[in-house]
């Protein structure tokens, strides 16, 4: 297990690697640094002379990945690549490129606090609600319950998370006025703006979980062992909340462990659209203005929580089904 | 079994539990601010995008800075807020002064001396005493009278921890404005901290600046040998320390500025945050090691003589500015224009400003949101320092019947009026097909393709089908409300695309469109040698967004009136510059919103030496004839007079036969405020006016709840709805789970009784 564990991290590492290099290469194929200076300087009276200095202060004035001014090591290390990319292995983030921006670390930390009140509910009640949800289908499987649950699901899977959020809005913040349109405050009066995003990311989610669980669960139903159980006389419930449902963990976990990165890094549509700055909404600003510093950093937490979630969804599944075993 | 009941019966009431704890725990309250906030003296809105850009006054250049920027900052001069066309007014200055014209052996010159004679102008301009700086660690003292926080007792890094805002600071002082502090605030236009966009231009006109800029490259260079330049520590740039011949302070009130020749505009830039005060001690507080990392630097945390300072800066998602209780004495003016007093604009004349204690902008990405929360009270104004806020309500009023009766209703205050900005359709001058021309025949015909083209662009119609982006058609490149403009009369309007028919301004035929097409070489669109198609480039700054593809595609439409083929190439607006330093730009769309208002701040757009491919301008189309070249270096001189209008209307009537722009339309300048805010209008030019708004509270109190009434009972019937649902569904798996394999059967008798 031991030797497993340190092979994934290795693997991810690489991984990692390559993400980082790739979103170097892919960036500075699109924006030069003097785009980003004009960028972050502004749109009136830009001179050369501005640019030239904006780029100095960052250090973006230095060759990409090789210093022929420089003499040993600095060679590699005095490149651009170097000081802005490799730096995030040692979760070195620096600044923001933007003039009045600081510390994206302080940033990211204060930021993912705020991403997680609002996706650490929505994963648990996501997985409980999808769960319910696909064992009540698979209770009533073969019957017209089961058939409209099915409908009900592909229905909601199939209307975008953008028209949840527009009715959803109308309805409750404008019309009915429960609760306020958009917007955010710290403590315990975060509630009141985190229920209707919380609600409509479960709805906009639910469909496609449950449907999916559902197929999970009747793969389970039709086995040995289930029948065993019934003979035991166990009732149904039992037999599909203790054996059923462990047994369709494996796939269960894969899936929901897929969504775990999004707990931390936050969404990227709820967060714009309600006005909660979390993570999702710090990637969208970054991409609008042009901070090649804050989308390096974010899409390398992305890679590094997608690496770490889908190695621990690996561990657990020796948790969930002893007969599994990592070598 | 009763135990499964009473699991049956919780399921079944679950729905109801958690909509009824999620609303109780929300109050049922859709209000965004804490509770009881509406009756403070707060006002509330929004900013869409980002943050300001930047806060430090020699870097500040954004239109979403000016609340901040010019709210904390008190440059010597201001606009008198009602009067129109604007006026200058002192703020912290005791007047509004006149230069002294000096020759080159420095002997006086008369007021009226032509331009070319003066080789410098002197501002003095005294400094009202006894105004204070807002408070601040970087003042602060100790018993001994050192600096607490700088200089005697200098911060490490440790020592800054994990402050983020200067409130953090135990201790705060403040002290007297001087006139050293100007003197100060415009030598940091050469630091080499921060990006300062207007240091070119100041370079030419204050005496002595351009070499300064140097110096202090060098001795900032002298000072971070050795040191890394991406650091975010950098060591304290002591301006004090090299003086600067073209500003002085030789009393402790007067300031002088030594201006190259004559400059009457240098005024306008003294109405500027450009031109404001900065304390040494700021510079000197913020440059300790850990402040910039923690985000603490004047731009982010300015400190100023205005009548606010900001207390909350969380990036991109909330400010607050409140009151500086340091402010001078500055009243509400008593004078206005006519309707002004109707108006209810002089109700608070001689009231000490300012009026509000506190602005909270807060993010709003959505403009649905914003729209939304204006509709429910909860946004005073949509966003402060927008012009342009109201148009959208305005349109939508005219649009429904309900809407309109809605806004009626509660009162919102609706208002538009010209803009001090323009919006153009550029021609490469530089371009071989629609510009110039290499030979007098050539130029003559290509002049031809750019006035067939303007008279082609019906801007009337936009202005129909585009109504939330409209304005009066452009006749020139001057706004109304810039002196020597004459946009809006009959003498206004441009020959070329226009005439007057029974005293209305009417747009001039297609029919006479297609006659210069053809008199340009290009009948029906054809090359009259080669038969081939026109076909030109719009080069578009931006991506195409659904709105921005539907106006696009009403000037290609424009252009096939004349058979001409416009290929649309629309990319980011780095690669439009890119494009446009090259010249490889063709027709392109462009605007400018006015930094003072003299027309050569819009002239200028069309001067030759600020091509924008040959010396990196403001000028995109690259146009400039000596004529007009001429005219401009003259127009530079000149003050508000018959001999300016007169050079004005000579340089406008050049322009509009060479048409290198379409002229478009000039922008409405709209607002939209609630019925609670006295004294706004249009921030248009002005942006100081935080301090004379004005708030009825307990009416924003008594809005809010009327128009805030929640709605319960579909809550209700929804919780109901799905109570019963789930009740049903614990029936049928009771049911279900009940059930025996096989239906039960009714016993047959054992003997079946013959028939």
């Amino acid at each position: 297990m031991l030797r497993y564990t340190l092979r994934r991290l290795l693997y991810g590492f690489l991984i990692l690697l390559g993400v980082n290099l790739a979103t170097f290469v892919l960036f500075f194929q699109v924006n030069t640094p003097d785009d980003m200076a004009r960028l972050n300087i502004g749109g009136k009276r830009v001179t050369p002379e501005l640019i030239t200095k904006w780029k100095v202060e960052r250090g973006y004035d230095r060759p990409m990945y090789w210093n022929d001014a420089a003499a040993g090591s600095e060679r590699l290390t005095r490149t651009i690549f170097w000081e802005r990319s490799v730096s995030l292995f040692a979760l070195e983030f620096g600044r923001a490129d933007s003039e009045s921006a600081g510390d994206i670390g302080a940033e990211v930390r204060e930021r993912m606090a705020v991403s997680l009140k609002l996706a650490l509910p929505v994963f648990l009640l996501q997985l409980i609600a999808s769960t319910a949800f696909a064992l009540g289908l698979v209770f009533f499987r073969g019957t017209r319950i089961d058939f409209w649950g099915v409908v009900l699901c592909v229905v909601m899977l199939s209307i975008s998370a953008l028209f949840y959020i527009v009715v959803g809005q109308y309805l409750f913040a404008r019309v009915l006025k429960l609760v306020p349109v958009s917007g955010y405050a710290g403590g315990l009066s975060a509630v009141k703006f985190l229920v209707l995003p919380v609600l409509l990311s479960l709805a906009s989610r639910l469909g496609a979980e449950a449907r999916l669980y559902r197929a999970m669960l009747l793969e389970e139903i039709g086995k040995d062992y289930v029948r065993t159980a019934r003979a035991k006389g166990l009732s149904e419930l039992r037999v599909l909340a203790r054996h059923v449902l462990r047994n369709a963990m494996i796939p269960i976990l894969t899936s929901a462990g897929g969504y775990l990165p999004y707990v931390f890094l936050g969404s990227l549509v709820f967060e714009s659209f309600f006005g909660i700055p979390g993570l999702g909404s710090y990637v969208i600003d970054a991409i609008g203005g042009q901070d090649f510093a804050i989308v390096r950093t974010m899409v390398f937490l992305g890679s590094l929580l997608y690496i770490l979630s889908y190695i621990l969804v690996d561990l657990a599944y020796t948790w969930v089904d002893p007969r599994v075993r990592l070598n | 079994m009763r135990a499964w009941r009473g699991l049956g019966a919780f399921l079944a009431a679950l729905p109801v539990l958690l909509l009824a704890a999620v609303f109780a725990l929300s109050g049922c309250d859709n209000s965004p601010h804490p509770a009881g906030e509406a009756a403070t003296n707060t006002f509330y809105s929004a900013f869409s995008e980002r943050s300001p850009r930047h806060l430090d006054p020699v870097a500040s250049y954004w239109n979403q800075d000016t609340p901040y920027t010019y709210g904390i900052y008190e440059p010597p001069y201001g606009y008198h807020y009602l009067k129109r066309p604007f006026e200058l007014v002192p703020k912290v200055a005791e007047a509004v002064v006149e230069p002294v014209y000096l020759d080159k052996a420095g002997q006086r010159l008369p007021a009226d001396a032509p331009g070319e004679q003066v080789a410098e102008s002197v501002y003095d301009i005294r400094i009202k005493p006894g105004v204070l700086f807002q408070p601040h660690p970087a003042f602060a003292k100790d018993a001994q009278g050192r600096y607490a926080y700088h200089t005697d007792h200098a911060l490490t890094a440790q020592q800054v921890g994990a402050r983020r805002s200067p409130l953090d600071f135990e201790q705060q002082g403040t002290r007297e404005l001087v006139a050293e502090d100007f003197v100060y605030g415009l030598k940091r236009h050469a630091t080499t901290r921060v990006t300062t966009p207007v240091s070119g231009i100041f370079a030419e006109f204050i005496v002595g600046l351009r070499d300064y800029i140097g110096l202090i490259k060098r001795e900032d260079a002298k000072l971070r040998a050795g040191l890394d330049p991406a650091s975010l520590d950098r060591p304290f740039l002591d301006f004090r320390r090299w003086p600067l011949a073209g500003v002085s302070a030789p009393e402790k009130h007067l300031l002088r500025i030594r201006i190259l020749g004559k400059y009457p505009q240098w005024k306008y830039w003294m109405a500027m945050p450009f031109v404001a005060p900065m304390p040494w001690e700021a510079d000197a507080f913020y440059a300790q090691p850990g402040m910039a990392r923690n985000g603490l630097s004047i731009d982010r945390w300015p400190v100023g003589t205005g009548p606010y300072m900001l207390v909350e800066y969380q990036q991109d998602r909330r400010h607050v500015l409140q009151r500086n209780p340091n402010f001078r004495v500055d009243t509400y003016p008593c004078e206005g224009m006519p309707g002004d007093r109707e108006a209810g604009l002089l109700d608070d004349c001689g009231r000490r400003l300012p009026f509000i204690d506190r602005y909270v902008m807060a993010i709003e990405k959505e403009g649905t949101s914003v729209k939304a929360k204006f509709r429910q009270g909860f946004i005073d104004t949509p966003v402060i320092e927008s012009s342009s806020t109201g148009l959208d309500y305005l349109v939508e009023a005219q649009d429904s019947e309900d809407i309109q009766r809605e806004y009626q209703t509660k009162g919102f205050q609706l208002t538009k009026t010209a803009d001090l900005s323009i919006w153009l359709l550029g021609f490469n001058m530089l371009d071989p097909v629609i510009g110039y021309g290499a030979t007098a025949e050539e130029q003559e015909r290509h002049r031809k393709l750019r006035q067939a083209i303007s008279i082609a662009l019906d801007w009337e119609e936009w202005n129909r089908i585009f109504p939330k982006r409209s304005g009066t058609t452009g006749m020139s490149p001057l706004p109304p409300g810039v002196f020597g403009s004459r946009q809006g009369t009959p003498e206004g309007l441009n020959p070329v695309t226009h005439r007057l028919v029974n005293g209305e301004v009417q747009r001039r035929s297609l029919a006479e469109a297609k006659q210069l097409m053809v008199e340009a070489g290009y009948p029906d669109g054809r090359d009259a040698r080669s038969g081939q198609p026109l076909v030109l480039n719009y080069d578009y700054y931006a991506a195409l967004t659904p709105g921005v593809k539907a106006e696009c595609e009403w000037v290609i439409k424009q252009f096939a009136k004349l058979g001409i083929q416009l290929e649309l190439r629309a990319t980011d607006n780095n690669q439009f510059q890119d494009k446009v330093r090259k010249g490889k730009h063709q027709i392109f769309w462009s605007g400018w919103l006015a930094d003072y208002p003299d027309a050569e701040n819009f002239l200028f757009l069309l001067y030759g030496p600020n091509g924008k491919t040959r010396a990196d301008g403001e000028n995109t189309a690259n146009y400039g004839v000596p004529a007009f070249d001429e005219r401009f270096q003259r127009l530079k001189y000149l003050d508000d007079g018959p001999a300016k209008q007169a050079l004005i209307d000579e340089m406008v009537a050049i322009v509009q036969r060479d048409a290198p722009w379409s002229f478009t339309y000039v922008p409405w300048g709209s607002g939209a405020v609630q019925p609670w805010v006295r004294n706004a209008r249009i921030p248009i030019l002005i942006k100081d006016h935080l301090k004379y708004y004005r708030l009825d509270s307990a009416q924003r109190v008594a809005r809010q709840a009327e128009w805030n009434r929640p709605t319960l009972w579909p809550v209700g019937v929804g919780a109901l709805l799905l109570a019963l649902l789930g009740g049903a569904g614990w029936r049928a798996w009771r049911q279900r789970e009940l059930a025996t394999a096989r239906p039960p059967r009714v016993a047959e008798p054992l003997i079946r009784e013959r028939s």
